[in-house]
């Protein structure tokens, strides 16, 4: 890895507090992270450690309280809300655990959807959303309506959906836990294989242990803080024990 | 995206026709009642505008409406055609008598009586015959729906259909005897009597037992003079009720609003029609659009600024505005042309009610979609990522 590279995604002290008084919660108490573009991170940790707060964070969608959080060395507070908005639908991707697919729209529309948000017209929005649907094994199946795939299937039209537009970072919360262990597996090659690229980051929040293989580095997470960070070799040595 | 918009709106069948028959529904009372109501309404001063000639109308002062028959004495047209600034005036009878059918049924129908030489105040378009035919013996022309309608020689048989009057056929009016000379088209009057004209003089015969027979005087005024100030000269001079065309419209209108609730009535109707189409459409669009708050979320997250979800929120209130306006009008226009001519109450659907219906309709789903708007504006992109 190049050191002189900008890191993807730099927290320095972040914190977050939700609510106020008696329900006051501090999500996260001074996070420090760096990811580096292209490696595939995985935020581990118990429920309610704070992991999809901090992935919110770093996804521009959620504003922090104190400490820095820097996107390819660019601080997303000192934008305007807009400016943000469209840097979001520029640079970042996005894979929920529910899917979250548009249910009235075909596999190729809806994983053109970030293109269209960003004025792409349509016939070249779904041209490349059907290329990117190729990728990750769906070709076929590009004008099914996600009732009618499967699980899996239907995670992989969101994998497609995340990188469509080609983004700097894509942002994963729980992207296996729908899923069956086969199924898992195959949605993570496609992440994987498909996704990755030199100058892109993936940050997978999970607690799927039988996913652990797949990242580069895994970053523990308690009670609102970085506890650990391993690299890959280690985990990987880890989730064989 | 707005294709995307339009698909998810189309995506969820139930609620996008809910919004559909919601509108459409609106859109029928917004459109019929007025449409039923202006055409009563044109009924009222139908029998003024027909007689397009004289600017001026003069009456007893005691009459309120066109529908008022309180004659004058025959001097009177003398006293008026003295009028400075008058540059003719003919005597007009307008009343109503018992006709008698072949079988013996009688039909109140109006007589409406013509200066013998000028026949001034006749129907607006001849549809058989000519005016001119007045002059013969026994002469009438009868309008084309009384005609057609109440005046039609019945069969004598039960179930059998009337046989339309035609040319040469003989009536009794108050046991005179009258011919039919031709027939005309006039606009419905207000209770859909049978409309009979005939000459001033042969209305006479027809009255006997009436001794005042002048009910209104047609007058103009001289080429320069201004009508409404003729009017007025008429009336102080006579002590008569003088009103140009238009005011004597306004006034019979007028009487009618004062005299019935059928405005306040027909209005209700208007107003529960726009209320229950809000309610109805706002409640479905609003919980179409909570429905898909998720995605709206999704969106915003993936890079969509307010202003985009905005367009697209309006753009599917607009077009189930459309598509619902466009069946309610067209369901409502279809009903029109069914029951035109049928002699029962028929709509007028005029370009300004089509343009006041249409943004009452604009109204409810721009009101729908801002509400619901509301919402999705306010939503934080950070819910994608709660369960
Ligand atoms: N919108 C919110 N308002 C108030 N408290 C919140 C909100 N979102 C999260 N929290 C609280 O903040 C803490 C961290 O939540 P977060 O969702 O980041 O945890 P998590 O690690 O993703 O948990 P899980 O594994 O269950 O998804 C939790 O205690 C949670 O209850
Ligand atoms: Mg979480």
């Amino acid at each position: 890895m190049n050191s002189e590279e900008k890191p993807a995604v730099s927290c320095r002290g972040i914190t977050k507090v939700y609510g106020a008084g008696e329900t006051r919660v501090q999500a996260l108490r001074g996070v420090d992270l760096e990811v580096r573009p292209g490696e595939l991170l995985m935020l581990v940790g118990p429920s309610g450690c704070g992991k999809t707060t901090l992935i919110s964070v770093i996804a521009g969608i959620l504003d922090h309280d104190d400490g820095e959080c820097e996107l390819f060395g660019r601080d997303l507070r000192k934008l305007s809300k807009l400016e943000r908005t469209h840097y979001r639908g520029e640079k970042i991707g996005f894979v929920f655990q529910a899917f979250n697919l548009i249910p009235a729209l075909t596999s190729a529309e809806n994983a053109a959807v970030p293109l269209l948000i960003n004025g792409v017209p349509m016939e070249k929005a779904l041209a490349k959303a059907v290329e990117c649907l190729r990728k990750v094994g769906l070709e076929g199946r590009e004008s099914a309506l996600p009732a009618q795939l499967s699980g899996g299937q239907q995670q992989r039209v969101a994998v497609a959906r995340a990188l469509v537009h080609e983004p700097k970072l894509i942002v994963c919360d729980e992207p296996t836990s729908a899923l069956d262990h086969k199924t898992g597996q195959l949605v993570m090659e496609s992440l994987k294989s498909v996704a990755m690229a030199r100058d892109r980051a993936l940050v997978i929040v999970t607690h799927d242990a039988r996913i652990f293989d797949f990242a580069d580095r895994i970053a523990h997470m308690d009670d609102g803080r970085i506890v650990k960070i391993e690299e890959a070799d280690k985990a990987a040595a880890l989730a064989s024990l | 995206m707005i294709k995307i918009a339009f698909k998810m709106l189309f995506g969820d069948r139930g609620k996008y026709l809910g919004i559909i028959t919601g509108i459409a529904m609106a859109s029928v009372l917004m459109i019929q009642q007025p449409g039923i109501l202006l055409s009563i309404l044109n009924t009222v001063y139908g029998f003024i505008t027909d007689i397009a000639l004289p600017q001026i109308w003069v009456m007893d002062p005691k009459v309120q409406t066109i529908d008022d028959s309180k004659p004058m004495l025959d001097t009177q047209l003398y006293r008026v055609r003295g009028i400075e600034g008058v540059e003719w005036a003919v005597p007009l009878y307008k009343g109503n008598q018992k006709v008698r059918l072949a079988n013996g049924e009688t039909v109140n129908s109006i007589i409406v009586g013509l200066d013998d030489s000028t026949l001034i105040g006749g129907p607006p378009v001849m549809v058989e015959g000519k005016l001119a035919d007045l002059r013969l013996p026994d002469a009438i022309i009868v309008d084309e729906t009384g005609a057609k309608g109440r005046l039609a020689t019945p069969s004598g048989k039960k179930g059998e259909p009337a046989t339309p009057l035609k040319i040469g056929d003989i009536l009794e009016i108050n046991d005179v005897r009258a011919k039919v000379v031709g027939f005309a088209r006039t606009t419905n009057t207000f209770q859909s009597q049978p409309v009979i004209y005939t000459t001033y003089t042969r209305a006479k015969t027809f009255s006997l037992d009436e001794r005042k027979l002048l009910t209104f005087i047609l007058a103009q005024p001289k080429s320069g003079e201004s009508a409404s100030i003729v009017a007025a000269r008429i009336a102080k001079q006579t002590g008569l009720g003088a009103h140009t065309a238009q005011d004597f419209k306004k006034i019979s209108l007028q009487y009618v609003f004062d005299n019935t609730s059928i405005v306040v009535n027909f209005g209700f109707v208007v107003v529960v029609g726009f209320i229950v189409g809000a309610a109805v459409t706002g409640q479905i669009f609003y919980n179409f659009t909570l429905d898909n708050l998720r995605y709206f979320g999704v969106f915003k997250a993936m890079g969509a600024t307010n202003r985009l979800v905005l367009t697209m929120i309006l753009l599917q209130a607009l077009l189930v505005g459309f598509v619902g306006f466009g069946i309610g009008a067209g369901a409502t226009a279809l009903f029109a042309r069914a029951t035109q001519g049928s002699g029962g109450l028929s709509m007028r659907i005029t370009a300004p009610l089509l343009l006041g219906s249409g943004g009452a309709v604009l109204f409810i789903v721009l009101l729908a979609a801002l509400i619901s708007a509301r919402k999705v504006i306010k939503l934080e992109p950070a819910v994608v990522f709660k369960g």
